[in-house]
């Protein structure tokens, strides 16, 4: 039996109709749009002004406080502008934008494919490289990276969990990624192994991708200490929570961190800029990205410069079809609807997701039918019908005691639900509501 | 760009299920009790199925329209549901009037009044039931007896239930082998005086496993009632098995099969967390249990429930579903 998370969870129509499609480099666009604020926590303070001559890889951004990041430019050229522009959010902020000239590449970044495999930098070293290159989740999260590498005093890492589940629908960046470098994978890995301090590390993927459990099975071995754990198609898997329940089965205790059990879990896009970083001095100014939808003429896995429109990537795709209702950054469970296509790429764009008119609405929500099943699909063990009806009411106390703050927003019940209601939405709000609640009581 | 984006919050992709795929996925899981209560009963399981649905289609539509004022909910199929549940639960040579009676009881008391599909606390059909046993009581207990290819409806020939003859025989000292009731591989296809759609357990477990196959009920409920009647009545008769029928005699007779499968199984009117479920679902088997034992009806499964029914709020605020990640409180 193959092994998953035991509580709740879906299986939407995977749909990963890009699985076959080699990642191609994309072109180097004319202009490039970096925000400078594409990870979780503070914006980065900008290091350049406008006329500056910028080279690939150049920082341009500077991390600003304990959870925050590095910004490099992904291409050569010059700082055009520097202005608030809407981003993937949806809301205006601060880019920097770039317009190409030529693509001539800092000083000391290595551009050689060939792999690297033994490990010169020291465990602190490796940390701050991470830092420096501007290593962040590349998941979606984007939390930086350098933060979960360094083990809080008091706590002890066991184990290392490597997210290769892409339990998204659509999505597959991920196992392109794996398919086709798996070495540079494993020495990331190894890397990560080595700043941690474990001896073990579980790569978890689900068993939709039997060709990347097959070849890094067959690389394992001269891995020491490597292993990688196939397992059944639930969504969301790729939850940290879950992800750890499923490997190594131990529960992070609600409101506390994967390190509370012992484990560290990194993405495998992550381990492998964390490759690049370490081994090859590059910072993170590209990403695979997953362009499909099921009008699409040609969904695609792009190499992509960050700052790239997403319309461009759309175009070289086939062009955005007649029939399409939605353009979603992400997968269908958890992306964000965009309004706008020029928003650029960022480090935390996993896909983009077009999709038709007939799927884009919402149908008619009807009375709740008290069935269920939003609680027995959610894999937090809530309750969405009454945290939906309480939020609703703005019985906030009651939200909180029935542990709203614990939602990892999956969008399983609000998938699941035959009413059609909009249980996230009204989640979200009591979530927000909550946490605000739970700040201000802090302050008093 | 000309084309305007639809702009949402996630998810953005939802399953298939629908209240209504729901609803007509129990009415096709009773269609095999409806084909056994016709076989056996003929033409009045016909004309009072008819009836009940009908008027409770019916009554929904209208109090909806000109009473509430609000948009009719008729095609949800839940109204369908309820009129057949109703229907299942009546002898099948009840006249009409009191079909239609139950109905509007049923849809306007027992469901209407509370606001509708998801706000009753009380399994609708069953809500219709008692109150004809309470009013009606001698038209509510006449049952008649299984003639195949009967075409009688009003004056179908009558006789006890399997369940009250025994009940009537064990309380006048008889002890239970010496009892005189069909075999339990006849009782078993519903060749038994009763409701029509209690008589033929094999015909509800059909559309039970139905039911449990397309996931629109889960297994929790309906096999811990019977597990829970079993358990409560198997105590009984090894104490004492003259004075007391014996565990499978419960199971294949009354509305047993019929209570487990649909009527405790109402979404609306059960738990929603397993644990809630498994407790509720114990309480209807020993109540069923005790009612047909010792009260003054032979069969107990729709006052069990309903009585459960009554517990259900509670069960929800206090047995909650294990939260993942639970930190243990204090103390
Ligand atoms: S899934 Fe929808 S209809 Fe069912 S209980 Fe939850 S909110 Fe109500
Ligand atoms: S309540 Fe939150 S965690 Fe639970 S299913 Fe809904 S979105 Fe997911």
């Amino acid at each position: 039996m193959l092994k998953t998370f035991p509580k709740g969870g879906v299986h939407p129509p995977e749909n990963k109709l890009s699985a076959q499609a080699a990642i191609e480099v994309f072109p180097i666009p004319p202009q490039v749009v970096i925000p400078i604020a594409q990870h979780i926590g503070a914006p980065s303070t900008i290091l350049v002004k406008r006329g500056d001559m910028v080279k690939t890889g150049q920082i341009i951004a500077k991390t600003s406080g304990f959870v925050s990041a590095n910004i490099h430019s992904s291409v050569s050229g010059k700082v055009t502008k520097i202005e608030d522009v809407v981003d993937s959010s949806g809301y205006k902020r601060p880019c920097v934008i770039i317009d190409t000239e030529g693509d001539e590449w800092e000083e000391g970044i290595s551009r050689d494919p060939s792999l690297i495999s033994s490990i010169a930098l020291e465990p602190k070293e490796i940390i701050e490289r991470v830092l420096e290159k501007g290593i962040v989740g590349m998941g979606g999260a984007t939390f930086p990276s350098h933060i979960k590498l360094n083990v809080p005093s008091g706590k002890k890492a066991e184990y290392l969990i490597i997210n290769g589940v892409e339990c998204e629908p659509y999505l597959t960046s991920d196992h392109r990624v794996m398919l086709e470098q798996p070495e540079q994978l494993m020495v990331g890995i190894q890397i990560i192994m080595k700043a941690l301090g474990v001896s073990k590390a579980i790569i978890g993927i689900e068993n939709n991708k039997p060709d990347a459990i097959e070849s890094l099975n067959k690389l394992a071995p001269s891995y020491p200490g490597v292993s990688v754990e196939a397992l059944k198609v639930q969504y969301p898997q790729g939850g940290e929570k879950q992800l750890i329940k499923a490997t190594i089965n131990r529960e992070v205790p609600s409101g506390g961190l994967p390190i509370d059990v012992g484990a560290v879990v990194h993405n495998v896009g992550t381990a492998i800029a964390i490759y690049e970083a370490v081994q090859k001095n590059k910072p993170l100014i590209e990403r695979v990205v997953t362009v499909t939808g099921k009008s699409l003429a040609k969904p695609s896995n792009f190499l992509v410069r960050i700052g790239t429109p997403i319309s461009s990537l759309i175009e070289a795709a086939g062009g955005l079809p007649e029939d399409t209702g939605k353009v979603i950054n992400g997968g269908p469970m958890m992306g964000k609807a965009l309004s706008n296509l020029d928003v650029p790429v960022t480090k935390g764009t996993s896909g983009v997701l077009i999709i038709r008119d007939e799927e884009s609405g919402r149908k008619e929500i009807a009375p709740c039918i008290r069935c269920a099943r939003c609680t027995h699909v959610c894999p937090m063990g809530l309750e969405p019908y009454l945290l939906m009806t309480v939020s609703k009411n703005s019985i906030w106390e009651k939200a909180e005691k029935n542990d709203i703050m614990d939602c990892i927003e999956c969008g399983s019940c609000s998938y699941e639900c035959p009413a059609n209601r909009p249980l996230l939405d009204y989640i979200r709000l009591g979530k927000s509501k909550v946490s605000q609640i739970i700040r201000s009581r802090r302050q008093s | 760009m000309s084309k305007v984006l639809t702009i949402s919050a996630s998810p953005h992709s939802f399953g298939v299920d629908s209240t209504q795929k729901i609803m007509y996925g129990v009415v096709l899981a009773l269609l095999p009790a409806l084909a056994a209560s016709i076989y056996y009963f003929g033409i009045g399981a016909l004309i009072v199925t008819a009836a009940a649905v009908i008027s409770s289609v019916g009554f929904e539509y209208l109090i909806q329209k000109y009473v509430m004022k609000v948009k009719p909910s008729i095609s949800d199929g839940s109204a369908m549901v309820t009129g057949l549940l109703l229907a299942f639960n009546l002898p099948t040579n009840i006249p009409i009037g009191l079909v239609i009676l139950g109905s509007l009881i049923s849809i306007g008391v027992g469901k209407l009044s509370f606001g509708g599909i998801g706000q009753n606390p009380f399994n609708p059909a069953l809500v219709g039931r008692v109150f004809l046993l309470i009013s009606y009581p001698v038209q509510m207990t006449s049952w008649p007896k299984p003639i195949i290819g009967r075409m009688n409806y009003l004056d179908a020939e009558t006789g006890a239930t399997p369940l009250a003859v025994v009940k009537e025989g064990l309380k006048n000292g008889e002890s239970f082998s010496s009892i005189d009731i069909p075999s339990y591989i006849d009782l078993f296809f519903g060749y038994l005086g009763g409701c029509a759609g209690e008589i033929s357990a094999f015909a509800i477990l059909i559309g039970g496993i139905y039911m449990l196959w397309k996931k629109i009920i889960t297994w929790h409920i309906p096999l811990t009632v019977l597990g829970s009647m079993i358990f409560f009545s198997g105590l009984l008769y090894i104490i004492n098995p003259e004075g007391f029928a014996d565990p499978v005699f419960h199971l294949i007779t009354g509305g047993a099969m019929l209570g487990a499968f649909f009527m405790a199984t109402d979404m609306v009117s059960s738990p929603m967390s397993v644990k809630g479920q498994i407790i509720f679902a114990i309480g209807i088997g020993f109540l069923t249990i005790v009612i047909r034992v010792f009260g003054a009806y032979p069969e107990g499964v729709s006052f069990a429930i309903l009585i459960m029914n009554a517990f259900v709020p509670l069960l929800n605020t206090y047995f909650k579903p294990k939260r993942f990640g639970e930190v243990k409180k204090n103390g």
